[in-house]
């Protein structure tokens, strides 16, 4: 296996982006990331697009294709995956193995969902579908926030979790998401406009659950040799990826307090990577709901199961904490376009490694340069760690 | 949307025929009132929802199994925003329960007060032709 570094990273807008079609918002985070790179679209080999949900919830069937002619690349090798909302880490992923076994030299991968051109109940059926229709959605009608929300109340129930607690991890993702100009809201709240919001689905509220958006991010990939050649002043390193998955039935699951695919994809990652929770400085963890910024916490090793809500209790995943989490506002904060977000954590990280963060405000200090990124598809249907230093 | 200009796609409508003819027998159990599972001849391992095919030894030779009715509820949601293909129903709770046979099950709850339902708490599972003529299955009181 060979070295792969990040050359570039772009990010579109996120948010309500009815300005412009699917092809035009992957345009906004390619570009960037190419001129960060100090490449140019013809330079690129291979490119693997994250989408979940493009041909439901936008017109394009296969937008990799769409992408790739719209912006300029030259016939690459191209896929699209789907790991649900973890298809952008899965992206990352094909894009670094085609670098690491030898078979290209600079990779794209682009993440890109566009969901607010269907109404609000179309959205959440296309989300709520995404475990097993046949037997858990056809006659009972889960929604994401249901899944989530069978979880939240298991966890409330064995280790003594508080609604509080739900929207400290609310707060907090919005605290940063204000100081985030690339954030679907930037607007900080209180504990009480989250327990004042209205039930979704019990007990999670309208401000335990991130929004539905629309949004693109890029991030391109080299070898060492490339990375000499091309003279990259920050390179930021792949140190390792984690993989695993969960049932497809929830069902089927032994418990409803953690998400197994977590705790597995987070250890894989750890080994490759030679490092133990206590040396990664900052992450950005996958917090869809409140109740999965806490169990992200646990099963990453962040802390000991059934203590998460200690952590954000004592502001520990502050910045100034033991471990600053979703400092660019989160999936609750910055928006969860699904296909798109492992990507967008993969900026977020290469960014604070550089130490760009936009706003220096939200810069997490750095003694090590090692982050962490945890993304989830689904409902731990499937999970994706990627461990990046410098 | 919000005024801002665009034009509509053409329409589609989607409706998927999925068969059932490998679990033939679990559907038409519904209509008589029973809920049945599989269980593995090489294995033994019991599946529901039930499988024609053994993801534990990828035996497909299956027996049928009529599961019993207790449930001990491992956790729920009442579910107040619904999809798309919901928006006739009243806001309805989910809950996954526990069978004595050690196989777990989702289905909606029914028959409880809100303030009732709680983690642990015990209710039956029954099967059901609902309004619509869909047949399913729920957990209700005991």
């Amino acid at each position: 296996m060979r070295k792969v570094a990040i050359i570039g990273v772009g990010h579109s807008k996120f948010g309500n982006r009815n300005d412009v079609n699917v092809a035009e918002l992957t345009f906004e985070a390619v570009k960037p990331s190419l001129e960060d790179a100090g490449i140019t679209a013809k330079d690129v080999e291979f490119m693997a697009l994250g989408s979940a949900g493009a041909g439901a919830w936008c017109e394009e069937l296969i937008p990799a294709v769409v992408a790739a002619e719209y912006c300029g690349l030259k016939k690459p090798g191209l896929v699209r995956c789907e790991a649900a909302c973890a298809s952008g880490s899965a992206a990352f992923f094909t894009a670094y193995s085609a670098i690491a076994s030898g078979q290209a030299e600079i990779a794209m991968a682009l993440g890109v969902e566009k969901m607010k051109e269907v109404d609000t109940p179309t959205a959440m059926e296309w989300i709520g579908r995404a475990g097993y229709y046949l037997w858990e959605f056809h006659n009972f009608g889960l929604t994401f926030p249901a899944y989530y929300a069978l979880y939240a109340n298991a966890h409330m129930a064995k280790f003594g979790t508080t609604e509080e607690d739900l929207a400290l991890v609310a707060v907090k993702n919005h605290k940063y998401g204000a100081m985030n100009p690339v954030a679907h809201f930037q607007k900080q709240i209180t504990v009480d406009d989250v327990l004042s919001s209205t039930v979704i689905a019990s007990p999670l509220k309208l401000f335990d659950c991130c929004p539905i958006t629309d949004g693109s991010a890029s991030v391109i990939l080299a070898s060492e040799e490339k990375v000499k050649e091309l003279g990259i002043d920050t390179p930021v390193w792949v140190a390792g990826i984690g993989y695993s998955s969960g049932t497809a039935n929830m069902s089927k699951r032994p418990d409803y307090v953690g998400l197994d695919a977590s705790v597995k994809a987070a250890q894989m990652a750890y080994k490759k990577a030679k490092v133990t929770p206590d040396q990664i400085e900052f992450a950005t963890v996958h917090d869809c709901f409140t109740i999965a910024e806490i169990m992200a916490y646990e099963d990453i090793g962040f802390c000991k199961k059934g203590e998460g809500a200690k952590l954000i209790r004592e502001g520990q995943t502050e910045i100034g904490g033991k471990i600053p989490v979703n400092m660019d506002g989160g999936l609750k904060a910055k928006g969860h376009p699904i296909g798109t977000t492992g990507c967008s954590m993969i900026y977020e990280v290469t960014k604070q490694l550089r130490e760009e963060a936009i706003e220096k405000s939200r810069q997490v200090p750095l003694k090590n340069y090692i982050g962490l990124a945890h993304n989830v598809g689904g409902t731990g249907h499937y999970c994706y760690v990627t461990i990046l230093r410098r | 949307m919000s005024g801002v200009p665009s034009i509509r796609s053409r329409e589609i409508k989607i409706v998927q025929n999925i068969p059932i003819s490998k679990t033939l027998k679990f559907w038409e159990g519904l209509k008589k009132g029973k809920v049945y599972a599989t269980k593995c001849v090489k294995c033994g391992k019991l599946h529901f929802p039930p499988s024609a095919d053994c993801s534990e030894c990828l035996s497909s030779e299956m027996d049928w199994i009529e599961l019993s009715s207790e449930a001990e509820i491992e956790t729920f949601t009442h579910v107040v925003v619904r999809p798309a293909s919901f928006q006739q129903h009243k806001p309805y709770t989910v809950a996954i329960g526990k069978l004595k046979e050690g196989v777990k099950v989702l289905a909606w709850l029914t028959g409880f007060k809100m303030s009732e339902i709680r983690v642990g708490m015990k209710a039956k599972l029954v099967a059901k032709t609902t309004l619509e003529g869909n047949l399913t299955y729920e957990f209700v009181p005991l």
